[in-house]
């Protein structure tokens, strides 16, 4: 016997409230808004990353407020200040320390390109060693600057594959 | 301000090879090396030079003779002034100088300051190891013949260093040293900038490789 239902819509009355969506959203939709930065504090530029958790421009309107100082409970690292070659490799140990997903943000010029270091102790961009998602320029640059920063980082997020990628080869 | 004058003189008289040393603002005298152990101590002690303001050392380039001078500024908290004294190191090729961490404690990192950067090994010293540079480091970056952009060398931690492929690598110049046009009124035009734009790190001179990006 054919049903005489015709609603070919979910019916929430029977199963319950169900939103339907695809996976790579729903991921997504949680890694955007709860990012919590590592701060990789090195230079001035902390100063500013400082700033930006305060009230006046408060980070945590874009749900990336827990600044995390272990990088196993972090995913997304700022790098705010000048790497030198010293620190470079520590930098890239606590790196690997993070948990995938993992997001890097090069904060100011200093740490996307050496800024104005052109010199035999600093590392020349901490593109060299990490993979960076972000570029912030400036010097120091503004804390709205580095929240740009983070609403361009969300929608990067948007934008992967997050499902396959959990089953990616690694 | 009369006391390092004073100092000065005495320091003349105790020590017979000191000298007077030119300066454009404080008494200054150089010593040989053997004796500024000594003369330092009798600065100390006799004049209340108790704090070591600064300790450094000049080098005057390869071909001179000496090439290395040990400099160390002295302040008296008690007669409120300064002196300076100075003393050339033996050697060119590896200069060395005394250790004075037993006079002032402070000196301990001065010391080794000067021995990451100049290269200046100071005997006697408790704990001689680079201060500023990482262990290992092959060079001394202040000395005349280092460049400012650097020498490639491994990054420290090899296995980073293997990792990623990077290493550390001659600063690229693009086109600098940058210099600023003092007294524009435009700011934008008064930014440092490179004498020569027509290349920079995206596009590099047609006589240099380009420069290696690590891609995760």
């Amino acid at each position: 016997m054919v049903s005489t239902e015709t609603e070919i819509a979910y019916n929430s009355k029977i199963e319950g409230e169900v939103v339907v969506s695809r996976a790579d959203a729903v991921i997504n939709w949680i890694r955007t808004n709860s990012i919590w930065p590592m701060p990789m504090g090195l230079a001035c530029c902390a100063i500013e990353l400082m700033a930006v958790g305060n009230g006046r421009f408060d980070i945590s309107r874009f749900g990336a407020e827990v600044m995390r100082f272990s990088p196993r409970q972090a995913d997304c690292m700022i790098v705010s200040g000048t790497v030198t070659y010293k620190m470079a490799s520590q930098l890239r140990r606590i790196y690997d320390q993070m948990m995938s997903p993992k997001w890097v943000i090069a904060m100011g010029a200093c740490a996307s390109s050496g800024g104005m270091y052109r010199s035999y102790a600093t590392l020349q961009g901490v593109d060299r060693i990490v993979p960076v998602d972000v570029y912030i320029s400036g010097c120091p640059p503004r804390p709205e600057a580095i929240l740009d920063a983070l609403i361009k980082l969300q929608a990067k997020i948007k934008t992967e594959r997050s499902a396959s990628n959990l089953f990616k080869e690694a | 301000m009369t006391a390092p004058v004073a100092a000065k003189t005495a320091l003349k008289e105790k020590f017979a090879q000191a000298t007077d040393r030119p300066s454009a603002d404080h008494d200054a005298v150089n010593v040989p090396v053997g004796e500024v152990v000594a003369a330092l101590k009798y600065l100390r002690d006799e004049f209340a030079f108790d704090l070591l303001m600064d300790l450094t050392a000049v080098d005057w380039a390869e071909g001179a003779s000496p090439r290395f001078t040990v400099v160390y500024h002295l302040f008296s908290s008690v007669n409120l002034g300064y002196i300076r004294v100075a003393t050339d190191c033996t050697s060119n090729v590896e200069p060395t100088a005394p250790s004075v961490v037993d006079l002032w404690p402070a000196a301990n990192w001065h010391e080794r300051e000067c021995y990451d950067l100049l290269g200046v090994k100071f005997t006697a010293h408790p704990d001689l190891r680079r201060i500023l540079m990482w262990d290992g480091y092959p060079y001394h970056p202040l000395r005349k013949e280092f460049p400012l952009a650097g020498i490639e060398v491994p990054l420290p931690d090899s296995e980073v260093g293997v990792e990623t492929g990077a290493a550390v690598i001659a600063a690229p110049m693009a086109g600098g040293p940058f210099v600023a046009s003092p007294g524009e009124i435009n700011l934008t035009e008064a930014e440092p900038r490179a004498k020569d734009e027509s290349w920079s790190d995206r596009r590099p001179r047609p006589d240099q490789t380009g420069l290696k990006q690590f891609k995760g």
